[in-house]
């Protein structure tokens, strides 16, 4: 427990500690609102619609805003000091090494993804599946207001994405990774000793494929099948799904293939806790 | 009392140093409230009015502004601290050691610098959830959410390039994990899935150009440097600019009509 503490306690992680406290704040704030607006019928906001100054209103409250935040800095930096360890030594890695506190989503993924998925395909992905979000949602409603039930595939998505997939997963890097990035529960000691079974195996092993070529053949059906099923649902769906028609098809395969590629990230760590599946594709060029 | 306040007031306001300061008197009236955002180069990015509910802290949470405060204040402190540290493998880390020991308030001075850089990576993400979950990125606001996207990717960069400046095992370690990533690069990187062997190696991949050498060193110290303090806050403040321009353009603060 005391490994936890030190660890939640460390200057340089006050801002996770902040972030797993705000967030369901802010959280409830927004969803508390959604809900209002959706019981009511119209949102509260289109009320008030009249126009006010923005001097004095506005900016009275971005200056009341800006002493408060300030007040805030303030007594963080007086209170806590910035961390600084002995002089940099290449010789000396520490065990853990670790990256800044908002990288450490991409550090967890490393688990469960070589480097050129974890650390440089998926953060690309996020970045441009981001930018992509205005472009693939066609949902003319939910545009300016909270609401919940006008827009659920959406919110579902972000917050599956944001809070499990970013946060949780920052949290476990930072506060339960110890040495040789093993996992170690708030309650246990770090032991720079401890010992993991190395028992992963991939998933064509499982089915009993031992020799190399069909195996890496029957690794890129199991993948480019993955990615086939948005297509294939849309084909067998469009004929009388009028969202489909709308979506069209362009929009529909980048919409598919962005989901598709962010489930893939706990369906593998969930084949990796339950079946110790190391990888889907061995390829002589890259692993999946 | 109010007919000497107002006296006061007519003293201050209604003379030759004023008026050519503010250009505008100070009686409450619209045209007043009007000309003091049209006419002062620090406020004329408002609109002279906005919607009552833009006004509203429980539906903006303010964390646009709060990130833009906090790359303000990282910029102030960030110039006082260019004063006492010098990016090389030598110095760097005895500079700091100076300043937290022997510049009056140079602990202060640092602790701002790294708690308004992490505070703005918190507003800056909190800043996208309500943006997302008020639907604030539909038409006309696409163009400008990308550009909050690159933002948002741009604010990481900056905090991450002065997170190696300490130059001590945190820094060091947590630029090393970081960058080790890009020499995984698919085709640019040397252990990346296909790049041609032996024309793509450890001495001209991508993750040499990020760190001018095949590890973290000295010139990987002044690279940062020179990107943490001029190339990408100069980036920042283009993209700034565009952002808040584009807010504008697309109908201010979003909302339901």
């Amino acid at each position: 427990m005391e490994y936890f503490l030190l660890l939640v306690t460390k200057p340089d992680n006050v801002p996770i500690v902040a972030i797993v406290l705000l967030l369901p704040f802010f959280t409830w704030l927004a969803f508390s609102q959604g809900r209002r607006n959706d019981l009511a019928g119209t949102p509260a906001e289109a009320a008030l619609n009249d126009k006010v100054y923005c001097w004095p209103y506005l900016c009275r409250n971005e200056f009341l805003c800006a002493i408060i935040t300030m007040l805030v800095l303030g007594i963080w930096s007086i209170t806590i000091d910035a961390p600084l360890e002995e002089p940099s030594d290449p010789t000396i890695t520490p065990n853990p090494s670790k990256a800044p506190w908002y990288f450490l989503a991409l550090q967890e993924m490393l688990v469960y993804f070589d480097p050129w998925i974890a650390g440089v395909v998926l953060p690309g992905l996020i970045i441009a599946g981001l930018i992509a979000i205005p472009y693939i949602d066609i949902n003319p409603k939910g545009k300016g207001y909270y609401t919940l039930k006008e827009r659920p595939f959406a919110l579902i998505t972000f917050c599956f994405g944001f809070f499990v997939l970013w946060i949780v997963l920052m949290v476990v890097g930072t506060f339960l990774r110890g040495p040789g990035w093993n996992f170690f529960a708030p309650w246990k000691e770090w032991d720079p000793h401890k010992i993991v079974p190395l028992t992963n195996v991939n998933l064509s092993y499982l089915f009993g494929i031992r020799n190399e070529q069909p195996a890496g053949i029957f690794g890129m059906c199991v993948v480019v099948g993955y990615f086939a099923l948005g297509p294939i649902y849309y084909f067998l769906k469009r004929g009388t799904s009028k969202f489909l028609q709308e979506l069209g098809l362009v929009r529909y395969i980048v919409v598919s293939f962005l989901f598709l590629t962010m489930m893939s990230l706990p369906i593998k760590m969930i084949l990796r806790w339950t079946l110790n599946i190391k990888y889907i594709w061995v390829s002589p060029w890259f692993n999946i | 009392m109010n007919e000497r306040r107002n006296g006061l007031k007519e003293k201050i306001t209604n003379n030759q140093i004023w008026q050519s300061m503010f250009r505008h008197g100070y009686e409450k009236t619209g045209r007043r409230y009007t000309l003091q955002v049209l006419q002062n180069v620090w406020l004329h990015l408002h609109p002279p009015r906005v919607t009552r509910h833009a006004i509203n802290f429980r539906f903006t949470w303010c964390m646009g502004g709060i990130t833009f405060l906090m790359f303000l204040v990282t910029a102030v402190t960030g110039v006082l601290l260019m004063f006492y540290y010098r990016p090389t493998a030598e110095y760097a880390f005895r500079d700091i050691q100076y300043l937290e020991f022997d510049i009056p308030f140079g602990m202060l001075l640092r602790n701002m610098h790294r708690w308004a850089a992490h505070g703005m990576v918190i507003a800056v993400m909190l800043h996208m959830f309500r943006v997302f979950l008020t639907g604030s990125y539909k038409k006309p606001r696409e163009f400008n959410w990308g550009v909050g996207v690159i933002l948002l990717l741009v604010t990481f960069f900056l905090s991450f390039t002065g997170y190696l400046l300490p130059w001590d095992q945190l820094a060091f370690w947590a630029v090393t994990v970081g960058t080790n990533m890009a020499r995984a690069t698919p085709v640019l990187g040397h252990e990346g899935p296909f790049a041609p062997q032996d024309i793509v190696t450890q001495a001209n991949d991508v993750r040499f150009a990020l760190l001018g050498g095949t590890i973290v060193g000295p010139s990987t110290l002044l690279r940062f440097y020179i990107l943490h303090c001029v190339a990408v806050p100069l980036l920042a403040s283009v993209l700034m600019a565009l952002h808040f321009w584009r807010v504008r353009k697309d109908g201010g603060i979003s909302g339901p009509l």
